[in-house]
């Protein structure tokens, strides 16, 4: 009988990653309805040591794997490791993170283990013994409610959205050996460039300030840079901005670039194509700042200022940098 | 080289996504459907490995009838034939079915590489490319912005959260294709004339041998929640609306 909500962790360096707490206290929730144990999975190398921090978030068992052959993360080494543990104990429920790892790592195991995952949801519940999970579809048009038919039931979370809760668990860890046969690797990471800005990814951004086809070239953006600096904010562009080479394809926001839920997103200049809501909308609050009253953001913002952008953002930065001292 | 694109026919990015009144799926009226954004990009790098290192590229894609008009347009682009895999039982696959469905019909076809978009912008899911491969038992990169194939070799640019990730995987592969790997073609008038030509082969779940078992069960659609009325911050002065902006968002929003 299948049984306790797994998730499993995710760390950069040993250190964990707080998508790894946000699923944490996510699982204590649904193991508290179901009268069940909260097990996290952590892999890595030398990672042992970072991780009794999940304790403080609820988990009861941390089945540790802590072996060169985990880092970095692969695809083929990571799927095969968790889906023989998951055979071996047979849990009822696991979550992992909507990130760029989770999604990897979620999508291969849902094939390993034949079982229904739900992708990048925004709410997961119990009912009648099972979880039922909420998640956006088309960039957030519409929603559905989703259940796996079959054991485990997977989950990914998208990152920001589910609150970190303390609360004292267990915290066993438990050394755990996973014997994985080399000559089934058949990926290999060559390569980590690490972003030298050292800024948030936007998907995991508290305070986006974004900019659209009203920044009128690429140097508009050097008044957004300065007030993301004061805001220790990222910066997001429309596909207008991006189509035009002003910004990078990787700060896209929207249905076909990044869907985003920070708790503040400032959208400058951008008229609010249906296509660009549905990649922000599940943003916490919505700023829009644009000359034209008419654009189709100022539906969606909670707060609205009808002007050139270009003569609020400087005075903005201004008083943020007051407020913030 | 064999190369297989798996395309998905998807609304278009404009359209308004309205939920049946019953909440069992959306209403299909006035949608006008067109290939999944990312899926264009697969075709478009089957189509240049082609062209460095001949072979013939293969698009299969899942759907009604509709679908074959999606075809169409990547065999214009100039892929040079199709799967469509057309059969009412497979309607409402769930991304496991739907990877089945795939497999089984690529695996009567050689290949050296497959592409899928990363996600389909209409389910999001982003699962059949990486339970395509499993079920094929090959490895996957996902979300990929550079590809480079040489030999029995593919190296690829994957970009993560503050990093970017260069990562080699051994022939065949599974690629799942991201913005930014290349600008696809626009079909010639002379490619859509050819693509009424060249040949595809229409399949069903039985001559497939797929089991219909969906994995995952949607229970209902809904509605996003309304957001409320937003306040328009007025008056004649940019640095007075701004101050009173930085002062909402400190005290009432409390997000700065």
């Amino acid at each position: 009988m299948a049984k306790d909500v797994w998730i499993i962790a995710e760390q950069r360096d040993g250190v964990l990653r707080k998508i790894s707490f946000e699923l944490a206290s996510t699982a204590r929730k649904l193991a508290d309805e179901l009268g069940e144990e909260v097990c996290a999975v952590l892999l890595g190398n030398g990672v042992t040591a970072g991780a009794k921090d999940l304790a403080k978030y609820g988990v009861d068992k941390i089945f540790v794997a802590d072996d060169a052959i985990f880092a970095p993360y692969t695809t083929d080494a990571h799927s095969e490791a968790v889906a023989k543990l998951v055979k071996e104990k047979e849990p009822a429920i696991i979550l992992l993170g909507a990130s760029s790892q989770g999604k990897d790592l979620s999508s291969r195991l849902a094939g390993k283990l034949a079982t229904g995952l739900a992708t990048d949801c925004t709410d997961v519940k119990i009912a009648a013994g099972k979880m039922v999970a909420v998640r956006p579809v088309y960039a957030g048009k519409c929603f559905v409610e989703v259940q796996s038919a079959t054991n485990p039931q997977l989950a990914s979370l998208r990152p920001n959205v589910f609150p970190v809760v303390e609360k004292a668990g267990a915290g066993e860890v438990i050394a755990t050996e996973i014997a994985i046969d080399p000559a089934q690797l058949k990926t290999k990471v060559l390569e980590v460039q690490k972003d030298a800005s050292g800024r948030v990814d936007l998907t995991e951004a508290l305070v986006i300030v974004s900019g659209g086809r009203g920044m009128g070239g690429p140097g508009g953006y050097a008044a957004l840079e300065e007030l993301a600096g004061i805001l220790n904010a990222t910066v997001g562009a429309s596909r207008a901005a991006v189509d035009s080479g002003w910004r990078p394809q990787t700060d896209q926001v929207g249905q076909t670039g990044k869907v985003v839920s920070p708790n503040l997103y400032i959208a400058c200049g951008i008229s609010g194509a249906i296509q660009h809501l549905a990649g922000m909308s599940s943003s916490k609050y919505i700023v829009a700042i644009n000359k034209d009253s008419e654009a189709p953001i100022f539906s969606k913002a909670d707060y609205g200022i009808v002007e050139d952008l270009f003569k609020v953002i400087p005075e903005l930065t201004k008083e943020c940098k007051i407020l913030m001292g | 080289m064999n190369i297989i694109a798996c395309i998905k026919q998807v609304p278009d990015t404009e359209a308004q996504i309205r939920v049946k009144a019953d909440g069992s799926g959306i209403e299909e009226t006035g949608i006008k459907w067109v290939m999944n954004a990312y899926d264009e990009y697969g075709v478009e790098e089957a189509l240049r490995l082609k062209e460095k290192n001949g072979g013939e590229v293969t698009v299969v894609s899942l759907g009604p009838a509709r679908v074959m008009e999606t075809l169409r347009t990547a065999l214009a682009m100039g892929a040079d034939k199709g799967i469509h895999i057309s059969d009412p039982a497979l309607e409402d696959a769930d991304a496991y079915v739907t990877a089945s469905a795939l497999a089984a019909a690529i695996k009567q076809t050689p290949y050296d590489i497959i592409f899928c978009g990363q996600r389909a912008i209409d389910d999001d899911a982003g699962q059949v490319g990486s339970i395509l491969a499993e079920l094929l038992g090959i490895p996957q990169i996902t979300v990929v912005t550079k590809l480079d194939v040489d030999g029995t070799v593919a190296k690829a640019i994957r970009p993560i959260e503050g990093a970017q990730l260069l990562i080699q995987a051994s022939l065949p592969c599974l690629v799942t294709t991201q913005k930014g790997l290349n600008e696809p073609r626009y079909a010639s008038l002379p490619g859509i004339m050819k693509a009424k030509k060249k040949p595809v082969d229409v399949k069903d779940a039985a001559s497939l041998g797929v089991a219909l078992d969906k994995k995952l069960r949607v229970l209902r659609f809904v509605s996003p929640p309304a957001r409320a009325a937003g306040k328009i911050i007025s008056g004649d002065d940019p640095a007075a609306k701004a101050a009173s902006l930085a002062k909402l968002l400190r005290e009432e929003a409390k997000v700065i």
